[in-house]
């Protein structure tokens, strides 16, 4: 190692690309450790409250592109409140202020607000890439500033954001100039657009490979967009719904023939569901189908589409396929890996649902199934072993079974088994979710198979602090574990508090952990920041150690207490 | 057999909390190992449940025999076989055999009852005694699930049980093709799904009629009447909002004493901590407050329309209100005048508002 000069090295380090094989090298020797800092282009912050942008920029001075995660998974489903923290504003504006050369920033579940975004796009000559996924705080006009300064634009591509929709005119503050852009994607975003404007983008963008529209985008611009863009790679159709007489229709049919590299396919956010025909020529190259916003497809019409995707890896669907449909995807789809299944009715239970026996065909037919999506009626425990046999390649399980409780319905039992059958299966699962009437059971076999685990989520199961337990002492790898509504208290949030640092993050809501036994946490373990998040204020008039804390959040960091924490959220 | 109902199950209960809670402290040190054995071992519960739940899944294999998609070998042997794994040491064997041919299966049924295991009876009614204070409550569910569903009801101390979460009659959900119309009272952050996601299905009724007529093989299913039209509603000074069905109502009658139910257990609540202790009390002071809160006039009803902007609630006909509406506000009647309110057309005076509540 130290007969090489540092450029051979540098070189050799430029074929490691991981995140967590750079992490690896940099602990090798002081010299690796330079060499690796200054060379490192890509970083990933799990938890933007872990570090702060001034010592990301100490120490990575190279850096072309950042990825930030904000909130706690559970803030998706409502269980953080609004303003609880995750701004992006402080990280750009020291990058700003520094001399990096920032060219990729992509966020997950932060609040970025337009100044931001303005910011952002003065600040960084050759910025290339926004990736915004479940954001929120900011309006078209801070993408409008983006299209406006950012002059070497590649890629604007928002996921599901939150987006205050002044309407239209953002997309033309595209220059002309502009002929970069690889991928566009603004199917989140609620308002009309400039049609013109979108089509003039897309006819100066030669390299556009992926365009995913909104609701607002008709079917005839998208039959002309398609003409214009026929190398595209990914297309997510925004409204489609049409006469299927009409010569727009024959138009997209033939719009449709000539796009040969599509391979990707979503949105379909409003659908006429007689009018699919027309994209069979595209499905037999489909490797990835989302059709989980269009609840008006499906019976035979989307047997029929489905049938016509036999090269389909991954599939996202609504549970109106119904258990009869996921039998035509495991006959149809046998390259089949990632499958999501969600909810069309969350609060009835009609027929349109899936229930065990979707998911047993489909483990059947489709040998390679890796990761799992499901919400369903109801699950047994002969299901779920049999679908862990079939399928004992599972990274990602997912199960939510509708009614959190629900026993095996067939032996009133609870699933310990039909999931322990899992997790002893599928040795390489690294995220698990859990659903269904649980006991501590379940957590002794995760405690003892699941070697691989880095993700857990619990809700409404166990009996005892046991099951906590078991998961803590036996998940080696567990990096995150998020769990409601569980019985587990002090006894088994302190039973062991060095391993909170060996973990990302903890969130307990409506469990039975004190006050008391937070602070207790906080106390032994500098490393952490333990927040008490108390919407009701109830904390404020109630100090006692013994009171139950609503919902808790521990993570590890290496700056200490935030300064950025609304009121209602207390940092023991 | 374990039946799929437990009609003495209120008794039963009560039998099993006591015993255990005798049992639990002599039984307690030797849960406490962990014991190395494959699932399975540990699945008696006692032995009649092992034997009722091989009937059930013998029963539930060979009710599918006649369905050539299901995967699970269907011959005799099934329940007869072993669970593969017998100790932790040993080269875990899964059969190699590919699931047409099952020759073996995976079944963590064991045969043998080789150690009782230290988990009591009651294990699966441990959740039960969560709580001395939900144990009361116990009574009230006629289905086995837990009552820690009731904390939510505690949570949100007002009447209603928002989390009667009651599972359906396990006959019914045998047979799944049943038309048994089950509601879930929705739970906050359950089930886990984003916001957008919730109302997909009465979004898309909004297709025209034309669209629909030309859909003729669907299968026959006639679409959904828009029965779910949930949106938020938050009172101002109570940080936790609500849920509303829109559809539910008729008027704006029923929908304002409905929002007055809503929140008038959380007002309570908020007056007085202790109401929320005690579920029944909690009811009291919610029909006392009742009263005061309709027709008071101290709050206001606003809505945001498909626009973002803010409406008084009573300026259109019911129908057009329940299909532009996407969140409610309650405000203060005092603070109106401190807010830009944008009314359709008319001009009120902002202490004229439409809607009292």
């Amino acid at each position: 190692m130290n007969y090489f000069p540092d450029e051979v090295l540098e070189h050799v380090f430029d074929f490691i690309t991981s995140h967590k094989d750079r992490n690896s090298v940099s602990l090798v020797c002081k010299s690796w450790y330079k060499i690796e800092r200054y060379s490192r282009r890509r970083v990933f912050i799990g938890n933007c409250y872990s570090i702060s942008p001034e010592r990301l920029i100490a120490r990575f001075p190279g850096l072309k592109s950042l990825t930030l995660k904000g909130k706690p998974h559970f803030a998706d489903f409502n269980l953080v409140p609004h303003d609880w923290g995750g701004f992006v504003y402080p990280w750009i504006k020291a990058l700003a202020k520094s001399r990096i050369g920032l060219e990729e920033l992509r966020l997950k579940r932060m609040v970025v607000s337009d100044e931001s975004l303005e910011l952002l796009s003065k600040s960084f000559v050759n910025f290339k890439s926004l990736v915004l996924v479940s954001c929120e705080g900011f309006t078209t006009d801070g993408l409008a500033a983006i299209a406006a300064n950012c002059r070497f634009l590649r890629e604007l591509d928002l996921q599901e954001n939150e987006v205050d929709d002044h309407r239209g005119h953002w997309l033309s503050c595209f220059p002309e100039s502009c002929t970069s852009l690889i991928s566009l994607n603004f199917a989140c975003l609620r308002g009309e657009v400039n049609l013109g404007a979108l089509e003039r983008l897309v006819s100066r963008s030669p390299n556009l490979k992926s365009l995913r529209l909104n609701r607002a985008v008709p079917l005839d611009t998208l039959q002309k967009l398609l003409m214009r863009a026929p190398q595209l790679v990914d297309l997510g159709i925004g409204s489609y719904v049409h006469d299927p007489f009409s010569e727009v229709y024959n138009k997209l049919k033939i719009a449709f023939q000539r796009c040969k590299s599509i391979r990707s396919l979503s949105g379909f956010l409003e659908v006429a569901p007689h009018c699919m025909s027309a994209i069979y020529p595209i499905c037999g190259n489909l490797t990835f189908l989302n059709l989980s916003y269009a609840p008006g497809l499906h019976g035979n019409k989307l047997m029929k589409l489905i049938q016509h995707c036999r090269k389909l890896q991954r599939l996202w669907i609504l549970d109106c396929i119904g258990d009869k449909g996921l039998g035509v995807v495991a006959l149809t789809c046998k390259e089949l890996q990632e499958l999501r299944v969600f909810p069309s009715d969350p609060f009835g239970a009609g027929n349109a649902a899936v229930t065990e026996e979707g998911l047993v065909l489909v483990s059947a037919g489709c040998p390679k199934l890796n990761s799992l999506l499901y919400f369903c009626q109801q699950m047994t425990n002969a299901a779920l072993i049999t679908v862990a046999k079939n399928c004992p390649n599972f990274i990602r399980f997912r199960l939510c079974i509708l009614d959190p409780i629900k026993p095996d319905p067939v032996t009133n039992q609870p699933l310990d088994e039909g999931f322990g059958a899992i997790v002893q299966s599928c040795k390489g699962l690294k995220r698990l979710s859990l659903s269904g009437l649980l006991t501590d059971q379940v957590f002794l076999y995760i405690g003892m198979y699941a070697e691989q685990l880095e993700m857990l989520s619990i809700a409404f199961a166990a009996d005892s602090d046991k099951g906590m337990l078991y998961v803590l002492n036996g998940c080696k790898k567990l990096r995150k574990l998020e769990i409601r509504d569980c019985p587990f208290g002090d006894a088994a949030l302190l039973e062991d508090v060095g391993k909170y640092e060996t973990m990302r993050s903890l969130w307990m809501s409506s469990c039975e952990v004190t006050l008391g036994g937070c602070k207790s946490v906080a106390e032994k373990m500098p490393s952490l920041n333990v927040e008490i998040i108390d919407e009701c204020e109830q904390m404020e008039f109630n100090l006692d150690d013994k009171q139950k804390v609503d919902k808790m959040y521990l993570y590890r960091t290496l700056v200490g207490h935030r300064k950025d924490a609304p009121e209602y959220v207390s940092i023991l | 057999m374990v039946t799929d109902k437990m009609v003495d199950y209120p008794q039963f209960l009560n039998l099993m909390n006591k015993e255990w809670l005798v049992n639990h402290k002599v039984s307690e040190d030797k849960k406490l190992e962990l014991r190395l054995g494959p699932p399975g071992e540990a699945l008696d519960y006692n032995r009649n449940t092992t034997h009722g739940t091989k009937r059930a899944f013998q029963h539930t294999a060979e009710t599918r025999t006649g369905e050539k998609e299901w995967p699970v070998d269907t011959t005799k042997n099934q329940c007869q076989k072993i669970s593969c794994i017998e100790k932790i040491g040993d080269k875990v064997n899964l059969p190699p055999t590919p699931w047409s041919s099952g020759s073996t299966i995976y079944s963590a049924f064991s045969k043998d009852t080789k150690e009782e295991p230290q988990h009591s009876k009651a294990s699966f009614f441990q959740n039960l005694p969560v709580s001395k204070k939900l144990a009361g409550m116990a009574e009230d569910f006629k289905q086995p699930c837990s009552p820690r569903m009731a904390v939510g009801e505690v949570q949100f101390a007002d009447g209603k049980a928002c989390c009667s979460l009651a599972t359906a009659d396990p006959d019914a959900s045998t047979n799944i093709t049943s038309n048994k119309r089950i509601e879930y009272s929705p739970v906050v952050g359950w089930p886990p799904i984003r916001s957008f996601r919730k109302n997909i299905a009465s979004n898309s009724l909004s297709k025209p009629a034309s669209e629909s007529s030309n859909d003729k093989d669907t299968g026959g299913k006639p679409e959904n009447p828009k029965t779910q039209l949930f949106v938020k509603i938050n009172m101002e000074g109570i940080p936790i909002g609500r849920k509303v069905n829109l559809s539910a109502y008729n008027s704006y009658e029923e929908l304002s004493l409905a929002i007055d139910d809503l929140f008038s257990g959380l007002l309570a609540a908020q007056r007085d901590p202790s109401a929320t202790q005690n579920e029944s009390k909690a009811k009291e002071s919610a029909k006392a407050e009742a009263g005061p809160l309709a027709g008071s006039g101290e709050y206001t009803l606003i809505y945001e329309d498909d626009e973002g902007d803010r409406i008084l609630v009573g300026d259109v006909p019911w129908n057009m209100f329940v299909s532009t509406a996407k969140r409610l506000h309650v405000l203060k009647s005092s603070e109106l005048s401190t807010l830009q309110i944008c009314s359709n057309e008319k001009e009120k005076a902002p202490f004229d508002p439409a809607v009292h509540i």
